[in-house]
C-alpha cells in the first residue's frame, strides 16, 4: 500500500467527518439529527482505526472501540430515550436561517485550513491534515450549538465538538491512552449531568426551547 | 483527417442517441412502476410525426418564436458533440472547454425563456422565470466543481481532464466525490428531472420546462423536444467523461480502442440511464422555493470540494 | 506628433461648445454640432488607434503654458491612454450619430447642446493629463459638463434630486482624488507624473492612497457602496448622454484607478488586491440583484453598469495580486481580462442605452411595466437590444462572453498564489462572478421579455413607431462591433499588448498567431476557445437543419389565437410582469439582502375591491451609510444655523473670543 493511498484514506476518512459535521448543521428534524451524530462517531472511530493502522498504534485501536461504542451506540439510544420522554420531536430551526448558517460553516472551514497549514509546515502532512480538519469540526460543532435554540441540539454540538478533539489527539500521535479515557469520561459526566437539567428544564417550562427561559429572564424583548 | 472523422461520428452518434435516452429512461421508470410503458424507440416516431404537421403559431409571436428553436437545437447539439464520449481526439475539442461548453448550454437557455415570453401568456412567465432562478443558482456550483476539477486536472480543456482522470495520478479524492455528487445536483436541475421539474406534467404549478414550450407545436416543438434530450445526453457524457473515464480512447491508440470506446459509452449511458430512473421514481418533486436550498447544497458540496483540496498532498 | 493632434481636436470641441451656446436657436444646430462631434471623435479615435498598433510603445509628452505659472500643463500620450482614448471615443462617435437624429426632438435644446462637446473634450482630456492638476480640472470639468446635462430637463422632481446627489458625490470624489494625489506627490509637492512615478509609496501612506483612490475614482465608477448616485443620474440624462454617462465615464474613473494603482504607486503589496477583489465582488452581486428588482428600464441598465464594473474590478484585483507575486504572465492575463472587459461594457452599454432612449422616444414610457410587444412595431431596434442583451449576458460567441471567460481563466490560475487569504478569498469571487452572469442573463431575459415581446401593456407600446435611420444605424454598428470583438478576440487581446507590457512587464501569447484564430491565453492543452469556429458551426448546422426539415417534412405554418392551456385571455394584464418575472429570484435573495416582504390584503367577504399584493423593499446601503451621514449633517447645520440668528453683543463677543485665542495660541507657540 503506496504512500500517497494511505493519506489519500485518511483525508478521505477526515473529510467525510467535516463533511458530516456540515449534514450536522443542516439537519432541521430531531431523530435524523440523533442518527447523523452516530454516523459522525461511526466516521470518527474509522479515521482513528485506519491512523492506527498506519501509524501503527494499537492503542489508538482501542480509542476506535471507545469511541464506536459510547459516542456511536450508547449515547444516542440515551439521546433517543430523553427525546421520547421529553416529547420533543419538532423541527429544530436555526438561529439565523439554513443558507447564511451554511455559509459561516464554509468560512469557518477555510479559516480552521488557513490557521493550520501555513503555521505548520515543519510537520508532516498527514498531521497537518488532521490537524486543520480537527480544527474545522471543532469550530462547526461550536457553530451548531451557537446556531440553534434547541437545548438537545446544543448538546449534540458539544459531542460533537469532543470528536474533532480526538481526531486532532489522534492526528498528533501522542495521546496514551489514560487521558482518552479520562476524557471520556468527564464527558460522560457531563452529558449525564446536562440530561438531568433538560429534565429539570422540561419540567418547569414545558419545553426546551431556550427562547422561553430568556423570555422567562427578561432578556428578549 | 482521422480526428474530423471522429468528430463527425460523434456528431451523429450523439443526434442518434439522445432519444432512445430518454425513451430508455421511461420504460425504466414505467416497470420500476410495474407498467409496460411506452416502447423503447416512441421517442423517435414522436419526433418524426411532429416534424411532419402543421406548426401553429400565436398571433402575437414574433419572428424570435420562429428561430428559436433552431438556434436552441444547434447550441445544445455543437456542445455535446464537444463532449468526449468514446474519444478525446475531436477535431473541434480545442474551441471549447468545460466552460464554454457550459455558456453554450446558458445561450440555449436564454433563448428558451425568450421564447416562453414571446406569446405573452401567463404560463411562458412562469416557465421562464422560475427556469432564469433555477439556472442562477446552479451556475455557481458548476464553476466551483470545474475549478476543483482544474485544480486537480491542471486544466479545463476535456481532453486532458479525461486523460488525467483515466491516469494513475488520481488517487482515491473526497473532493472527487463531492464533485460527483454536485455535478449529479446540478445536472437534474439543468435538465428538468425530478425533484426539481417533472418532464411528464402538464398541471401549471409544477412545470418549469413544459410552461415555456406550452405554445409550440410541429417541426418547432421537434427541435425543442430533441435539443431537451440531447442536454440530459451530454449532462450523462460529461459525468462519464470526466468520473468513469476509462473506455475512452485516447490519442495514438489503433481503431479497435475506437469500438470498444463506443461498447463503453453505450454501457455508461445505460447505466446512467437506469440510475437516474431509479432515482427518480425514488424521490418526489420538490416545491419550487425549495429546489433553491438543493442547489445551495450543491454550491456548498462545491466550496467544500475545493477548500478540502487545499490540503491535499500536492499542494 | 499624435498628442499635439489629440489636444487640437479637444480645443476644436471646446470651440464646439461655444459656437453651440451662440448659434442654438437655429434648427439646424442640433444636427451640425453632433455631425461635427461625430467627425472629430472619429478623428481622435483613429489617431488613437494608429497609435497603439502602431508605434505602441514610444511615449509622447507635451507641455503647454496653461493653468498653474511655475507648472505649466502636462500632456502625455502611452498605450494605456491610447487605449483609453478609443474606448471613449468610439462611444463618443456612436452617441453623437444618435444624437444628430436624437436631438432634433430634444425640447430645450439649450441646456444639452452646448454641454455635450465639452463633456466629450472632458473626458478626452483626463485621459491625456499627466500631472495632477491638469487631471483633477479635467475630470471636474467632465462632472460639471455632465451634470449639467443630467440636470437638462430639471422640471421633473425625481431630476432635481438626482442632479443634487450627483453633485455631491462628485465633489466628494475630487475631494478624495484630492487628497490621494497629495500623498503621492508628497511633502515637496511632486505633483507631475513622472515625479510621482520616481517615488514610490509603501506601507501605511500606499493603503491612504489606494483608499482615497479607490473612494473617488470608484464613486465615479461606480462601485458598491458607492454607487448611490449613479441609478439616479444615468437615466435623469438625455439617452444618448446617459450612454456616455454609464458606458464611457464610467471607464475613465476605472482609467483613473488603473493609472494611479498600476503606474504612479509603485509595486503593490499583496493586500491591495483583496480591497479591489472585495469591491469587485460585492459590487457585481449587489448590482445585478438591485437591477432584478427594477421595473424602469433605463435604472435597470445603470444598475447593470455597476455590475460590470464589478467585474473589471475583479480583474484589475487580480491582475495586482499576479503583479505582488511576481507572476508576470497572470498578471498580464487578468489585466487583459480586465481592459477587454472595458471595451466590451462601453460597447453593449451604450447599444442598451441607445435601445432605451429609442423605446422612450417612441413611447414616451421608461417603465416596463407599461410597453411590450415593441418587437412587431420596433424590429430593428429590437435585434440591436437582443444582441446587446445577449452580449452582456455573456453569452457565447459574443463579446462579453470572451472577456468573462478570459476573467475565469485567470481566477483558476490563483491558486499559485503564495497568499493563503488570497488563496481563498479568489474562488469565492469566482462564485459570485458566476452567480452575477446567470442573474445577468435573468435580468436581461426579463428587460427583452417584458419590453419587446409579448402583447402591448398600454396605447403607448402598441402606437409605438422605429426610429429614424441615423440612430438605428449607430445601434446597429454597436451591435456589429460587439459581434465582431466576441468572434475576434484575438485582435482585441494582441492589441492589448502594449499596454499589458506597460504596466505589468508581460504580455499574453500572441493570440493571432495561434492556429484557426482560437484563444488559448495560457498554454496549449491548458483552456482554449474558438469563437469563430463555433460561430460557424452554429449558423452552419442552424441553416442546415431548417433547410432539411423545410425540405423533407413540412413547412406549412398557420397563424391562430394562442393556445394557453386552452383559456385565453384578450387582457394583456394577464401576461408576467417585470415584477413577476423577478419573484422568484426576489424570493431567494431578497429577503436576506433587501428585507424585501410582501403584503397581501384581502377583501372581507362581501367586498367587491381587488386583494393588493405589495412589496415592501428596503435599500440597505442607503439606509445604513447614507441616510446617517445625512441626519449627522443636517443635525450639525441646524445646530451652526443657530450662528445665523444671535444678537450684535454676541458677534462682537465671538471676534473677541477669537482675537484673545489667537493671542493666547501665539504666546505658547513661542
Amino acid at each position: 500500500m503506496t504512500e500517497a493511498f494511505q493519506f489519500d484514506v485518511a483525508h478521505l476518512l477526515a473529510g467525510g467527518l467535516v463533511l458530516v459535521s456540515f449534514m450536522l448543521l443542516y439537519q432541521a428534524r430531531m431523530y435524523a439529527l440523533l442518527n447523523l451524530f452516530a454516523l459522525h462517531a461511526v466516521v470518527l472511530s474509522m479515521s482513528v482505526a485506519w491512523q492506527a493502522y498506519i501509524q501503527g498504534a494499537p492503542h489508538l485501536y482501542v480509542t476506535a472501540v471507545i469511541a464506536l461504542g459510547f459516542k456511536g451506540v450508547a449515547i444516542p439510544v440515551a439521546l433517543h430515550r430523553i427525546v421520547q420522554q421529553l416529547h420533543i420531536h419538532r423541527a429544530i430551526e436555526p438561529v439565523v436561517g439554513v443558507g447564511p448558517t451554511m455559509l459561516i460553516g464554509i468560512g469557518l472551514v477555510a479559516l480552521s485550513i488557513g490557521v493550520v497549514i501555513p503555521v505548520t509546515v515543519a510537520t508532516d502532512s498527514l498531521a497537518r491534515e488532521d490537524l486543520a480538519f480537527a480544527l474545522a469540526v471543532i469550530l462547526l460543532g461550536l457553530l451548531m450549538m451557537v446556531s440553534r435554540h434547541n437545548a438537545v441540539s446544543q448538546v449534540i454540538g458539544f459531542m460533537s465538538l469532543e470528536n474533532g478533539l480526538v481526531l486532532a489527539a489522534t492526528g498528533a500521535k501522542g495521546m496514551p491512552l489514560v487521558i482518552e479515557i479520562s476524557v471520556a469520561f468527564s464527558i460522560l459526566i457531563a452529558f449525564i449531568v446536562i440530561g438531568i437539567f433538560l429534565f429539570r428544564i422540561r419540567e418547569r417550562f414545558d419545553t426546551v426551547d431556550l427562547r422561553a427561559m430568556e423570555d422567562f429572564r427578561g432578556e428578549r424583548r | 483527417m482521422a480526428t474530423v472523422l471522429v468528430q463527425g461520428v460523434q456528431l451523429l452518434l450523439v443526434l442518434l442517441l439522445a432519444p432512445f435516452l430518454t425513451g430508455y429512461v421511461r420504460k425504466v421508470r414505467a416497470r420500476l412502476l410495474r407498467h409496460r410503458g411506452p416502447p423503447f424507440l416512441q421517442p423517435y416516431r414522436d419526433l418524426v410525426r411532429l416534424l411532419h404537421k402543421e406548426v401553429v403559431v400565436a398571433e402575437s409571436a414574433s419572428r424570435l418564436f420562429r428561430v428559436a428553436p433552431y438556434l436552441i437545437f444547434s447550441a445544445v447539439w455543437v456542445a455535446a458533440a464537444l463532449v468526449p464520449t468514446y474519444a478525446t481526439e475531436l477535431a473541434f475539442s480545442g474551441a471549447a472547454d468545460l466552460i464554454v461548453i457550459v455558456a453554450m448550454l446558458g445561450t440555449a437557455r436564454f433563448f428558451l425563456a425568450l421564447a416562453g415570453l414571446d406569446v405573452g401568456t401567463s404560463f411562458g412567465g412562469i416557465g421562464s422565470s422560475r427556469e432564469m432562478m433555477i439556472a442562477a443558482l446552479a451556475e455557481p456550483a458548476l464553476l466551483m466543481i470545474v475549478f476543483t476539477l482544474s485544480l486537480l486536472a491542471g486544466s479545463t480543456q476535456l481532453s486532458t481532464v479525461v486523460a488525467y482522470m483515466s491516469g494513475p495520478d488520481v488517487g482515491v479524492r473526497i473532493s472527487l466525490a463531492l464533485s460527483l455528487v454536485g455535478l449529479i445536483i446540478v445536472g437534474i436541475s439543468e435538465c428538468g428531472r425530478i425533484p426539481v421539474d417533472n418532464p411528464a406534467t402538464h398541471l401549471e404549478l409544477t412545470m418549469v420546462h413544459e410552461a415555456m414550450v406550452l405554445e409550440y407545436s410541429g417541426r418547432h416543438l421537434a427541435m425543442i423536444e430533441l435539443a431537451a434530450s440531447l442536454k440530459l445526453l451530454l449532462y450523462v457524457s460529461l459525468i462519464a467523461a470526466i468520473f468513469a473515464p476509462w473506455t475512452i480512447a485516447e490519442a495514438g491508440q489503433g481503431v479497435e480502442w475506437y469500438f470498444v470506446g463506443i461498447a463503453g459509452y453505450g454501457a455508461k449511458l445505460a447505466v446512467g440511464g437506469f440510475a437516474l430512473a431509479v432515482f427518480e421514481t425514488a424521490v418526489a418533486k420538490m416545491r419550487v422555493f425549495r429546489v433553491s436550498q438543493f442547489l445551495g447544497m450543491a454550491l456548498m458540496l462545491g466550496l467544500l470540494g475545493t477548500l478540502l483540496l487545499f490540503v491535499s498532498r500536492t499542494l | 506628433m499624435t498628442l499635439l493632434l489629440l489636444l487640437w481636436l479637444q480645443a476644436s470641441l471646446l470651440g464646439l461648445g461655444v459656437l453651440a451656446a451662440v448659434f442654438v436657436r437655429f434648427r439646424a444646430t442640433s444636427s451640425i454640432v453632433y455631425g461635427a462631434a461625430l467627425v472629430i471623435c472619429g478623428a481622435a479615435l483613429s489617431l488613437a488607434a494608429a497609435y497603439l498598433l502602431g508605434s505602441g510603445a514610444f511615449v509622447e509628452r507635451a507641455t503647454l503654458p496653461l493653468g498653474i505659472p511655475w507648472m505649466g500643463a502636462h500632456f502625455r500620450l502611452d498605450s494605456l491612454s491610447a487605449f483609453f482614448a478609443i474606448v471613449v471615443n468610439l462611444g463618443a462617435a456612436a452617441a453623437s450619430l444618435y444624437g444628430i437624429g436624437y436631438g432634433r426632438h430634444e425640447t430645450e435644446p439649450v441646456r444639452v447642446l452646448p454641454f455635450f462637446p465639452p463633456f466629450l473634450a472632458g473626458m478626452n482630456l483626463v485621459l491625456l493629463a499627466d500631472d495632477a492638476f491638469t487631471f483633477l480640472l479635467a475630470w471636474e470639468f467632465m462632472s460639471l459638463a455632465s451634470w449639467a446635462l443630467v440636470l437638462s430637463h430639471h422640471r421633473e422632481a425625481a431630476n432635481a434630486h438626482a442632479g443634487y446627489v450627483y453633485l455631491v458625490m462628485a465633489s466628494f470624489g475630487t475631494l478624495a482624488l484630492l487628497l490621494a494625489f497629495g500623498v503621492l506627490a508628497g511633502v515637496d509637492g511632486a505633483y507631475v507624473f513622472d515625479q510621482m512615478r520616481a517615488r514610490p509609496v509603501d506601507g501605511r501612506l500606499a493603503g491612504l492612497a489606494l483608499a482615497l483612490t479607490m473612494i473617488g475614482a470608484g464613486s465615479k465608477a461606480g462601485a458598491v457602496p458607492l454607487h448611490v448616485w449613479l441609478p439616479l443620474a444615468h437615466p435623469a440624462a438625455p439617452s444618448h448622454v446617459s450612454a456616455l454617462m454609464s458606458g464611457v465615464m464610467t471607464k475613465v474613473a476605472l482609467y483613473g484607478i488603473v493609472r494611479i494603482l498600476f503606474d504612479l504607486m509603485g509595486p503593490p503589496a499583496w493586500w491591495w488586491s483583496v480591497v479591489l477583489l472585495t469591491l469587485g465582488g460585492a459590487s457585481a452581486a449587489m448590482g445585478v440583484l438591485y437591477a432584478l428588482m427594477q421595473h424602469d428600464l433605463k435604472r435597470l441598465l445603470a444598475y447593470h453598469t455597476v455590475e460590470n464594473v464589478g467585474i473589471i474590478l475583479i480583474g484589475l484585483g487580480l491582475a495586482l495580486a499576479f503583479r505582488a507575486d511576481g507572476a508576470g504572465p497572470a498578471a498580464a492575463l487578468a489585466l487583459a481580462a480586465a481592459l477587454f472587459h472595458v471595451l466590451n461594457h462601453s460597447l453593449f452599454k451604450s447599444l442598451l442605452f441607445l435601445g432605451a432612449g429609442a423605446v422612450l422616444r417612441a413611447t414616451g414610457e421608461r417603465d416596463m411595466e407599461r410597453l411590450g410587444g415593441l418587437i412587431h412595431r420596433m424590429p430593428r431596434t429590437a435585434f440591436a437590444f437582443l444582441v446587446g442583451s445577449a452580449a452582456i449576458a455573456a453569452l457565447p460567441p459574443l463579446n462579453g462572453f470572451a472577456s468573462e471567460w478570459l476573467t475565469f481563466q485567470a481566477i483558476l490560475v490563483s491558486p499559485q498564489l503564495s497568499s493563503w487569504t488570497l488563496r481563498f478569498l479568489v474562488p469565492a469571487v469566482g462564485a459570485l462572478l458566476a452567480m452575477s452572469a446567470a442573474l445577468a442573463a435573468a435580468c436581461f431575459v426579463k428587460a427583452v421579455g417584458v419590453t419587446f415581446l409579448g402583447r402591448p401593456r398600454s396605447a403607448a407600446a402598441a402606437g409605438a413607431r422605429e426610429v429614424d435611420v441615423l440612430s438605428l444605424s449607430a445601434m446597429l454598428v454597436l451591435a456589429l462591433l460587439c459581434l465582431l470583438a466576441g468572434v475576434f478576440p484575438g485582435v482585441v487581446i494582441d492589441g492589448l499588448a502594449p499596454v499589458t507590457q506597460r504596466l505589468v512587464d508581460a504580455r499574453v501569447a500572441p493570440q493571432l498567431a495561434m492556429p484557426w484564430l482560437s484563444v488559448v491565453p495560457i498554454g496549449e492543452g491548458r483552456s482554449s476557445y474558438n469563437p469563430l469556429l463555433l460561430f460557424l458551426l452554429i449558423a452552419v448546422s442552424m441553416s442546415v437543419t431548417a433547410f432539411a426539415i423545410h425540405r423533407l417534412a413540412s413547412h406549412a405554418l398557420r397563424r391562430s389565437a394562442a393556445w394557453d392551456c386552452g383559456t385565453p385571455d384578450a387582457s394583456p394584464a394577464t401576461q408576467y410582469t417585470a415584477g413577476s418575472f423577478a419573484q422568484p429570484i426576489r424570493r431567494v435573495f431578497g429577503t436576506f439582502l433587501f428585507a424585501a416582504r410582501e403584503e397581501i390584503t384581502m377583501p372581507a367577504p362581501g367586498e367587491t375591491r381587488p386583494a393588493r399584493l405589495r412589496v415592501r423593499m428596503r435599500d440597505l446601503v442607503w439606509e445604513t451609510l447614507y441616510a446617517p451621514i445625512g441626519r449627522v449633517v443636517g443635525f450639525a447645520s441646524h445646530q451652526l444655523n443657530r450662528l445665523q440668528f444671535l444678537t450684535i453683543r454676541k458677534y462682537l463677543t465671538l471676534v473677541f473670543a477669537l482675537l484673545v485665542t489667537l493671542l493666547l495660541a501665539l504666546v505658547v507657540w513661542h
